[in-house]
């Protein structure tokens, strides 16, 4: 190693209107949003809707959220997955952004699909990362499934996780009126502390 | 699979760094699961020149509706890098910054500084081969905050930066040599002492462009990939 890396630092209070511009209306573009898919993307259409809480269970609404997920073949649309096997699909990039300045509960929401498992024995799973004033380095985790009981049971991951701390990393879903719908609170602090990994 | 070069915490702030007040009910308190990097972490959203505007590396120009911005106007230019040197081509770098009164556009900046209707703040560019990025903007103002009595944040630039996988992603700031509030902010003292200089960005004579704008350069280090295929 000849060189050290550049420590992080809180993306602050102020970051809207420099990486989620149009999501708050600032004259500027933003290069991904809270919609992953369009009309042509293949896979089952599913919303994520969740909260960042803080240690005192306080919603926080100065966070971002981006999440990184396979496609429906369980694919990822990246130089380093050259898997032919699993198809590409031209329509899903898997990268999305959103702030929780903006909705009414202070959520954030994303528009996306279902991923297909990336490997055989794994579940499928989203990986998430929170970004937010008062936190020092992003924080990555995992959103999994809760409608995929055995996957999630056999999954390598979620076995490294404490077992009374893998119900952090479960999105529960809802089938509402507007479709499928996984919640997932994000807690930073507390006796339910989402786990956060190192990689 | 790949092996790259873990997030090196004797580099970065500590989750919990109570002198920075928003830390303490937001810092992830217990210790992270280490896990294995897979492809999940071995890969991330690529960027390329498609998604820039042409003024989008210059916010002298991008927030303009009647005038030139106020300020001193500078250059902002340096490398990203990995660990072991080399560059970091073709991802994408985004800035967002107060303007030359300390005043940020956002909405919930209730700061007493004027705003400038011909300032934004906000750019972006995509490392060259080289890794070399390059913004044209106004140097930043100092601004106060609530963190402590009659707390300033120092000047700075919030960059943020993807990397070739999202194992890579940084956020950090960029500050400017000789800042006096260097030493009181809690945000940048938040980074052990070893480490703090790498956000303060360099003057040179040398970029800077006669009758026109100073020059600063900051190099910016990212963990250290390798870029081999891996298998599932
Ligand atoms: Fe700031």
């Amino acid at each position: 190693m000849v060189m050290k890396q550049t420590p992080s630092q809180t993306v602050g209070p102020y970051f809207a209107y420099g990486l989620t511009a149009q999501q708050y209306h600032y004259p500027h573009s933003q290069y991904a949003d809270g919609c992953l898919v369009t009309d042509q993307t293949q896979g089952e259409r599913i919303r994520i809707v969740g909260r960042v809480l803080d240690g005192h269970g306080d919603v926080v609404d100065d966070a971002m959220i981006e999440i990184w997920q396979a496609n429906a073949a369980g694919r990822f649309d990246h130089p380093n997955d050259a898997r032919e096997a699993r198809p590409l699909d031209p329509a899903f990039k898997g990268f999305g952004r959103f702030g929780t300045g903006t909705t009414p509960d202070n959520s954030f929401r994303f528009d996306t699909i279902k991923p297909g498992a990336i490997r055989d024995g794994v579940a499928p799973f989203i990986s998430v990362i929170v970004f937010g004033r008062g936190i020092m380095n992003h924080a990555y985790t995992r959103l999994y499934f809760s409608d995929e009981t055995t996957a999630n049971a056999a999954d390598p991951v979620l076995e490294k996780v404490p077992a009374d701390r893998r119900n952090t990393l479960i999105a529960t879903r809802n089938d509402t009126a507007t479709g499928v719908e996984y919640r997932f609170d994000i807690r930073m602090q507390g006796d339910n502390e989402t786990v956060f990994f190192d990689f | 699979m790949s092996k790259f070069t873990p997030r090196d915490w004797a580099s970065h702030p500590s989750y919990l760094s109570p002198e920075y007040k928003s830390s303490r009910l937001r810092g992830v308190s217990r210790n992270l699961v280490e896990i294995d990097p897979e492809l999940a972490e071995l890969t991330g959203p690529a960027f390329g020149e498609e998604v820039l505007g042409p003024l989008d590396n210059d916010l002298t120009r991008n927030g303009r509706v009647n005038g030139e911005p106020l300020g001193e106007r500078i250059i902002v230019t340096g490398r990203v890098l990995d660990e072991n040197g080399d560059p970091v081509p073709n991802t994408l770098v985004e800035v967002w910054q107060a303007n030359a009164a300390g005043r940020y556009v956002h909405i919930r900046d209730q700061h007493d500084a004027p705003l400038d209707p011909n300032f934004l703040g906000a750019g972006r560019c995509v490392t060259d081969e080289n890794g070399e990025y390059r913004f044209m903007t106004i140097k930043p103002g100092a601004y106060p905050w609530g963190n402590h009595p009659n707390a300033w944040r120092p000047n700075h630039i919030h960059f943020s930066l993807f990397g070739p996988t999202i194992a890579t992603r940084l956020v950090t700031q960029m500050y400017f040599p000789g800042d006096p509030l260097l030493d009181l902010d809690p945000i940048y003292q938040s980074v052990p002492a070893q480490s703090r200089e790498r956000l303060v960005s360099q003057f040179s004579i040398d970029v800077t462009e006669e009758n026109y704008a100073l020059g600063y350069v900051f190099d910016i280090v990212l963990r250290g990939v390798n870029a081999t295929p891996v298998e599932a």
